[in-house]
């Protein structure tokens, strides 16, 4: 055990190391909006959608969580194009980690809206309110409450989980420490770094979070 | 107003409401009682759409509740409605839960809803509350902001599904003491409720039901005078001690 750590010439990688992180957390945030989205609107099918469609939907949930996500993102880059869906590594990347999110987010979100009491949804008609508008501006802030920590977990997991999405060549900052060590030959010096950059980044976007989600529930803590 | 025929209601086999018939005229008050499960709450939800009947009709002002061509929300915004639980909207401010409907529903302008959400806040007494979550307010305070909130719609009628059900002792009267005033004003009223000192201060007339039936249809001073049936004498017995 004499290993002499040296981490000097990483400084020289600084910009590849901030590119990664860059990447890293531009796929994460895209793949949150979109996904997020498609989660409360597949929830929302899913609970008052025609029958095809929820058990279409059903069929996805269970198919992409039942499967590696790494098997999905080759699925994706290398499987589509032979049926002439051609696309980059970031879209790839995109599109697999978006559909890999909707899926947990909708079976999320969904158990938010059955948690938010049906009295509540029944106060909403009364007022006039259309189903739709209840469900809009009454059940599913109500519901996203509920849920935030659970899915703000799910993202989390994405975004690390999103580490695979260099063997696709995506240049993330898992690529970065591939790169790096590929030239200086310090692969421990390396993935220590990468180790503490991804800890830091998921410690902060976690607490940033969750001050953005008080601030955003304030009132609902029941 | 309202007028009730021959509705009947079932859950699978169990039938919940019976040949209910009634008519509640602009400007009275009718307190529906009767022991639980007897299908009142169901009854009272059946008038504004939010229960499904599958017999008789339910008309409000001459609008069948559950012809196709009615345009159900827009009925409903009419007519009040309070519930056992309150119901306010936990994620908006007091003032936001007034305002919410007369904003998206009735259209008004942000200005113009909440100097209305103020002023019916003002007249319950918790003017000082509207920036507060309904969390922070006692049931009673709650139950008070619940009647302001359908006030705020200009209902032509209001039902109450136990409004004071829920309530602590203590917080009744606050509560009856707002339906109180309403009723002097004039509003048509349709109340489920157990308080029969609310009953006889304010009731024009009491329906009494049970097994999903209307038992008794009468005027308040004969209801409680010489109960026709056996069940409302037995069920004003224990009540009324």
């Amino acid at each position: 055990m004499s290993y002499a750590f040296d981490f000097s010439d990483l400084s020289q990688y600084a910009d590849v190391l901030l590119h990664g992180v860059v990447v890293t957390l531009g796929l994460t945030g895209v793949s949150t909006v979109l996904g997020g989205a498609l989660g409360v609107v597949g929830a929302a099918l899913v609970l008052r959608g025609p029958a095809w469609l929820r058990w279409l939907i059903a069929a996805y949930i269970e198919l992409i969580r039942n499967t590696p996500f790494i098997v999905q993102l080759f699925f994706v880059f290398f499987g589509l194009p032979s049926l002439g869906i051609q696309m980059g590594e970031i879209e790839a990347a995109l599109l697999a980690m978006t559909v890999n999110l909707a899926a947990y987010a909708i079976e999320i979100v969904r158990a938010g809206i059955e948690s938010v009491k049906h009295g509540q949804y029944q106060a909403a008609l009364s007022l006039g309110l259309s189903g739709r508008q209840a469900f809009r501006y009454v059940v599913l802030p109500q519901a996203l409450a509920a849920v935030f920590p659970a899915l703000l977990s799910q993202v989390m997991i994405v975004m690390l989980g999103s580490a695979v999405v260099s063997q696709i060549s995506v240049q993330d900052l898992t690529y970065a420490a591939n790169f790096i060590q590929s030239r200086n030959f310090r692969s421990f010096e390396c993935y220590i770094a990468i180790t503490a950059i991804y800890l830091v980044m998921a410690i902060l976007l976690r607490r940033l979070c969750n001050g953005l989600g008080s601030g955003l529930f304030a009132g609902q803590k029941r | 107003m309202i007028s009730i025929e021959n509705v009947s209601k079932w859950y699978g086999q169990f039938q919940v409401l019976n040949a209910c018939s009634t008519a509640v005229r602009k400007g009275e008050v009718v307190v529906v009682c009767g022991p639980s499960g007897s299908g009142k709450s169901t009854l009272i939800k059946t008038v504004n759409g939010l229960e499904a009947f599958q017999q008789g009709e339910i008309r409000i002002g001459g609008t069948s509740v559950d012809a196709p061509n009615t345009d159900l929300s827009k009925l409903r915004s009419h007519v009040g409605m309070v519930f056992q639980h309150f119901e306010l909207f936990p994620h908006l401010s007091i003032l936001d839960n007034l305002t919410l409907a007369q904003l998206k529903v009735l259209g008004r302008n942000k200005d113009e809803a909440a100097d209305k959400g103020l002023r019916l806040l003002e007249r319950v007494g918790l003017k000082a509350h509207a920036g507060k979550f309904p969390i922070q307010l006692s049931g009673g305070q709650q139950q008070r902001v619940a009647i302001a909130r359908s006030l705020a719609m200009d209902p032509v009628a209001m039902l109450f599904d136990e409004p004071t059900s829920a309530l602590d002792p203590e917080m009744i009267n606050e509560v009856l003491d707002v339906m109180v005033e309403l009723a002097q004003e004039g509003m048509t009223m349709m109340c489920v409720t157990h308080e029969m000192g609310f009953a006889k201060k304010v009731a024009h007339r009491v329906i009494f039901m049970d097994h999903g039936q209307i038992v008794e249809d009468e005027r308040k001073d004969e209801f409680f005078a010489n109960p026709k049936s056996e069940r409302a004498r037995d069920f004003l017995a224990k009540i009324l001690h």
